[in-house]
């Protein structure tokens, strides 16, 4: 094990971990007002190939982006109106959400671009050249050392932020004094939406260029885990998503040498999910959950 | 604003007999038309669509020939949800259990591949029931113990066991003679044959109406029934009333992952007679449908599971005459879960037209 191996992987695990931590991110706004979003494996989904979709029709890789934010934002208004206004069984909401993004991409991918892929595209180049673990790309740099220090702040220093949790804790008091509970769901649901679905659109417009049938393998799901053994905080679920992240990087790299080789390849590639399920069963006991998780609010 | 009458949502008071099929009813066609669009945009006649995919199955021996073998899984898949949900335990793991079943079926297959039928059957079908329940022991058992939410673990390990399948067939189940990752066929003995010779509805079938049936008989006429959705409905007046809740969601939490275990046992068994990858086309995810729509009952799973079976059907064939992308089967289905929770939300309320906003 070379310096040379370890750099690779260091770079490796920022890259890996990058679309989970806007996942996450996204999830834990959802999760802290209460809301157990379900639908982000398909939120994941429809920013991925909605984003490349729009990214090489118009020729514009921005335009991609915005798209993906847009169907992000439906998509968490989708959920929104299902589990807050309705109140309807988040979990049910959830995976009928996500099994209608994911054959309704499907779809248009088989209309569109037929049994073939969709043109590859100009993605994100990494913004520093030559820098080893540092030659990243922009989303990377922006998730790390932007979002996640501002999600940290709005949650603990903000109205907003403070409000939010009310919300998620304990809706009938937050109602009393004076906060609009299920609109503040509805911003975390929707904000939530756009930033999973950039999540997916990373791996299209910035790590592959390229979209293809399954490509997000239950990311979302780790992504749930992840804020669940966050224990619903900040840096904790940015510390899950490394975890997850170089677990995944050291098997990518495990896979090429002699020693594991002979290991099949999908035994190393389930291996972050067994870590996550593993981390959760050790550090995941006794856990709180937000106040009113999974409940619906309506004023009696 | 207080001149205009506005409509408001206001709770009824009673909920008269006809307003749930009504609702039902309601959900169905909006369905139809929100799904008619997409239709349109695909360049099919969204009329002649729905008509392929709800009547054209029905028209024909062999339509519902096909009906019944693709509603088999969803029956398996189905109940095993339902059970787990009565019970207030959210098993969204019926996926990689029916594949675990798979794998258990498939490993006598393999390794005891000269085993006469009367040996060879019962033990792929107990492997694949062992397996199912296998792999819903950890989250189980997490919850148990630790009080740790199944739904997080029962997820994570849908994509482990898919994982678990491809690593098993790129190595060593790979087919010996054509080098594809799908295992060899497994023994003679390990065919579960047709009901009649040349239709493709197999006796897996009659074993999930034995199971439905049995399950109807659980739900609705027994003790264990009763204690059951108690325990699912308000776990802590269950819990004071002396009902064993652990024990009650431990055991349904491994039951359900038996039987959706036996679906995917039963699909390598009756249909593929070898391992492969597509073995569940998202049946433990559409599970999920089916015990939603059918209300958690065991009535209700098997209706769904035809239903839905009757739209998946009728998409393959209209991706074949309409040149229709098969997916549209699954929008249909997955709108139709949406419409449908939503229709049964709303017809808890009427709207009223009122001029003011004393209370909203």
């Amino acid at each position: 094990m070379s310096l040379g191996f370890w750099i690779g992987l260091i770079g490796a695990t920022f890259a890996i971990a990058t679309p989970l931590m806007w996942a996450s991110l996204g999830n834990l706004l959802n999760e802290k007002s209460g809301v157990m979003n379900l639908g982000i494996e398909g939120t994941m989904y429809v920013g991925a190939f909605g984003g490349l979709a729009i990214a090489s029709e118009s020729g514009s890789i921005w335009l991609g982006l915005i798209g993906a934010i847009i169907f992000g934002c439906l998509a968490g208004l989708l959920v929104a109106v299902f589990t807050v206004t309705m109140g309807v069984n988040q979990h049910v909401v959830g995976i009928g959400t996500t099994l209608l993004l994911v054959s309704a991409c499907e779809f248009v991918n088989r209309l569109r671009y037929g049994s073939g892929s969709l043109a590859k595209i100009e993605k994100f180049g990494d913004i520093i050249d030559d820098a080893g673990p540092l030659s990243q790309n922009w989303m990377t740099y922006f998730v790390f050392l932007i979002l996640a220090p501002l999600m940290w702040w709005t949650l603990r220093s903000t109205g907003f932020g403070l409000r939010l949790t009310a919300v998620g804790e304990h809706p009938e008091a937050a109602d009393v004094a004076g906060i609009n509970v299920n609109r503040t769901r509805y911003v975390a649901l929707v904000v939530g939406g756009a930033l999973m679905a950039l999540g997916g659109a990373y791996i299209t417009l910035a790590e592959l260029g390229t979209f293809t049938l399954g490509i997000i393998s239950g990311r979302g799901w780790v992504a749930v885990a992840l804020v669940i053994f966050g224990r619903w905080k900040v840096w904790p679920t940015v510390a899950g998503a490394v975890l997850f992240a170089a677990t995944d990087a050291l098997q990518l790299r495990l896979a090429i040498t002699s020693t594991f080789g002979a290991v099949p390849n999908e035994l190393l590639i389930a291996l972050p999910y067994l870590v996550v399920v593993g981390a959760l069963a050790i550090w995941g006991r006794k856990l709180r959950y937000p106040g009113a998780y999974l409940k619906p609010y309506r004023r009696a | 604003m207080s001149g205009i009458p506005i409509p408001r949502l206001r709770l009824r008071g009673q909920k008269p007999a006809w307003l749930t099929p009504l609702s039902i009813a309601a959900a169905a066609i909006t369905t139809l038309l929100l799904t008619a669009a997409p239709i349109r945009i695909a360049g099919a006649n969204p009329s002649a669509a729905f008509s392929r995919y709800l009547i054209k199955p029905l028209t024909s021996a062999n339509g519902i020939d096909e009906l019944l073998l693709a509603a088999t899984p969803l029956l398996f898949t189905g109940l095993a949800v339902a059970l787990a949900f009565r019970c207030g335990y959210s098993n969204i793991g019926a996926e990689g259990q029916f594949l675990a079943g798979g794998i258990g079926a498939t490993i006598p297959g393999l390794y005891l591949s000269d085993l006469p039928t009367v040996l060879a059957l019962p033990l792929a079908i107990v492997g694949g029931a062992v397996a199912g329940a296998a792999w819903a022991v950890v989250p189980a058992w997490l919850r148990r113990k630790g009080g740790i939410d199944e739904v997080v673990t029962t997820l994570l390990l849908n994509p482990v066991a898919l994982l678990l399948v491809q690593g098993l067939l790129n190595g060593p189940w790979r087919n010996s003679e054509t080098g594809f990752p799908e295992s060899d066929r497994l023994g003679d003995g390990y065919t579960i044959g047709p009901v009649t010779s040349g239709s493709r509805v197999h006796w897996g079938f009659v074993l999930a109406l034995v199971l439905i049936a049995v399950a109807y008989v659980v739900f609705r006429h027994t003790a264990l029934g009763v204690r059951m959705s108690a325990v699912g409905q308000a776990p802590k007046a269950a819990r004071f009333s002396g009902i064993d809740a652990d024990t009650i969601v431990w055991r349904a939490a491994l039951v359900s992952g038996a039987i959706a275990g036996l679906g995917g046992c039963i699909q390598v068994l009756a249909v593929q007679h070898q391992l492969a990858t597509g073995i569940s086309n998202s049946y433990g995810y559409t599970g999920i449908v089916v015990a939603t729509l059918g209300g958690l009952g065991a009535i209700g799973v098997g209706f769904v599971a035809l239903l839905l079976a009757d739209i998946t059907v009728g998409a393959q064939s209209a991706s074949r005459v309409l040149a229709l992308p098969p997916q549209m089967g699954q929008i249909v289905s997955s709108v139709l879960l949406l419409t449908v929770v939503a229709a049964l939300v709303l017809r808890k309320f009427k709207v009223v037209f009122t001029r003011n906003e004393v209370d909203s």
